[in-house]
């Protein structure tokens, strides 16, 4: 069904050239390869999303299908009526931006750190890099269970030997928690993309500088942050897109409760658990609206770092 | 990365302090992973200790918990089904984005750019946008707690960023080459497997252990679609969430034993690393 709306006319015969293939034919002939994967994508990917815009559109418990009616806009006036919904837009928001922040900044004073040659950078390296390689469930539980815990975690037992205070980390600060545990995994990201944007600097240009005085800090400023800048962008646009779409940290270290839950979460929990179907596809289409206004400015990025690539071979 | 080692000739003023912050930084980030590592191998008594136990004695309890000697569930069938996943849908990527990225670098289509971009618009549409229909569809085709379905699902999320990987591999290959060899009278096959399978072998290496990853790592979907039978890893992890007494060791002995796969594939694939989870952008 897929195949005739996106490849409406399938090689027609063609009068002309009858001896030569016409050049229609060679350019189905090269769109060829190309078929199989496009097709496949739009029918896994596109049609359940116009599903899921047409279900967003009608009053739908799953436990009472024979009640289900068209109910227009009702949905999404929920969605952003509702106390607890609204709170979890605003909880997505801040988890993503906090935990997107906090990693670029480390990220990038660790890709300074590792950009300069000292003994042992390959071990660092790889040592920076492990949390990112971690199985995010798994991260989670490291989190909770391990560190967190309050009676028995590193965290207080590490406070225990200084004499401070043992806190429960979970319930007292839990955004703040799942946060903690997010940027240990996505810091690595972040300096993996900086340190590649810092090491296809100009050393010519470099070299000058310094030749002709500059001191590191006038470097960093007036050289590397304005090269660094869309590989900044770049690693703050798919951090973004990552994490706006984070359920597993949610779903593991507080089981969304305390104030935690986030968009996926919650569409999870309203059609999974409280089977409000309409409601959960009205909330899932807030959050691609919020993906689409991040992607837009993340395309743009990818495609001028695209770009330049593309003319630089 | 040893390319990197030779062109940063930097100046040495502070660089010993420096590369000492490093370090400590490389072990603060990698210490909750070294816990986690001992902590595995310490008795639950010893795991539970406020100060911590560091020089407790060695045992290998917890991996038999873990592996179900206590009499709990066995953990071999979720690992089995994660395993099928990830390498089954890494291989039906490979068939579907190889003949598409060959279509977009080696004999481009027209507008092969924006091809690419709309592969890569789809990498930035939440899981969460399909997910309910997709359990609706899935619980009228009797396809939940099937693990093929996780197959096809893994794959959706993964095509795109292979597309845009293989595409910046395949475009390294020299068409001089190519042409070199079309006029020798090589024909395609021959071409593909002698002129561009040499060049382009590697990066497809690196793209096939990035989808292993990403389907590995895989949670929402396979929480919300599998039960009992088609169970994957994650999913049996998640078993761990509420506390269960004295059980940190065992926790610590599975998260270690499912993230082994994903830390051996990332550290093998560290050079393209960057690249596969920039979508190519960056190389």
């Amino acid at each position: 069904m897929t195949a005739t709306t996106t490849a409406p006319v399938a090689a027609p015969p063609t009068p002309t050239a009858p001896r030569r293939p016409s050049p229609r034919l060679r350019a189905w002939v090269t769109r060829a390869p190309l078929l199989p994967a496009l097709i496949f994508m739009i029918a896994v990917t596109q049609l359940p999303f116009v599903a899921t815009l047409v279900i967003s559109f009608f009053d739908w418990n799953s436990l009472y299908p024979d009640a289900r009616h068209f109910a227009g806009f009702e949905n999404y006036q929920e969605v952003l009526t509702d106390a607890a919904l609204r709170k979890s837009v605003w909880t997505t928001i801040l988890l993503t931006v906090a935990v997107v922040l906090a990693s670029l900044v480390l990220g990038l004073l660790l890709a300074l750190l590792l950009d300069r040659k000292f003994r042992g950078r390959g071990i660092v390296r790889t040592l920076l890099i492990a949390p990112f390689l971690v199985v995010p469930v798994a991260a989670a539980l490291l989190w909770k269970h391990v560190l967190y815990n309050p009676e028995y975690g590193l965290l207080n037992g590490l406070l225990h030997y200084v004499g401070g205070p043992q806190p429960d980390w979970i319930s007292e600060t839990p955004l703040l928690a799942v946060e903690a545990s997010l940027v240990w995994q996505w810091t690595p990201f972040m300096m993996l993309i900086l340190l590649a944007g810092l090491q296809s600097r100009d050393q010519q240009q470099l070299e000058a500088a310094r030749v002709d005085g500059a001191s590191d800090w006038q470097i960093f400023v007036h050289l590397t942050l304005p090269h660094l800048r869309r590989y900044l962008e770049l690693g703050a646009l798919l951090g973004s897109i990552y994490i706006v779409q984070n359920f597993d940290a949610v779903f593991t270290i507080t089981s969304g409760g305390l104030g935690t839950a986030n968009l996926p979460y919650t569409v999870y929990q309203t059609f999974y658990q409280a089977h409000e179907n309409g409601l959960a596809s009205a909330a899932g289409v807030l959050v691609v609206i919020g993906s689409i206004i991040i992607a837009t400015f993340a395309l743009r990025v990818v495609s001028s770092l695209f770009r330049e690539e593309v003319s630089r071979a | 990365m040893s390319s990197i080692a030779v062109r940063t000739r930097g100046r040495f003023r502070g660089g010993a302090g420096l590369g000492l912050v490093a370090w400590l930084a490389g072990i603060v980030f990698f210490l909750p992973i070294a816990w986690m590592a001992l902590t595995s191998f310490h008795s639950e008594a010893d795991a539970a200790t406020n100060p911590p136990s560091f020089t407790a004695a060695l045992t290998l309890d917890g991996y038999r918990e873990f592996f179900g000697a206590g009499g709990g569930a066995s953990p071999w069938p979720a690992l089995i089904n994660s395993a099928v996943a990830s390498v089954a849908s890494t291989l039906l990527v490979l068939v579907l984005a190889l003949p598409a990225a060959y279509a977009l670098s080696i004999r481009p289509v027209k507008k092969w750019t924006d091809v690419l971009f709309f592969f890569l618009s789809t990498k930035m549409l939440p899981v969460v946008a399909g997910l309910l229909p997709i359990y609706l569809f899935a619980k009228n085709t009797d396809m939940l707690d099937n693990i093929w379905l996780l197959v096809i699902l893994y794959t959706s999320m993964n095509l795109p960023i292979a597309v845009w990987m293989m595409q910046s591999f395949l475009a390294e290959v020299p068409v001089a080459i190519i042409e070199a060899a079309r006029v020798d009278g090589a024909r395609l096959p021959t071409i593909l497997a002698r002129v561009v399978a040499p060049i382009a072998l590697p990066g497809i290496a690196a793209t096939s252990l990035i989808c292993f990853i990403f389907s590995w790592n895989e949670l929402l979907f396979a929480r919300v679609l599998t039960g009992v039978v088609a169970e994957t890893a994650p999913v049996f992890l998640t078993g761990f969430i509420t506390s269960q007494g004295l059980f940190l060791a065992k926790v610590c002995a599975a998260s270690l034993v499912i993230s082994l796969p994903v830390l051996a594939a990332g550290f093998a694939a560290q050079d393209k690393l960057v690249q596969g989870l920039s979508l190519g952008a960056v190389k």
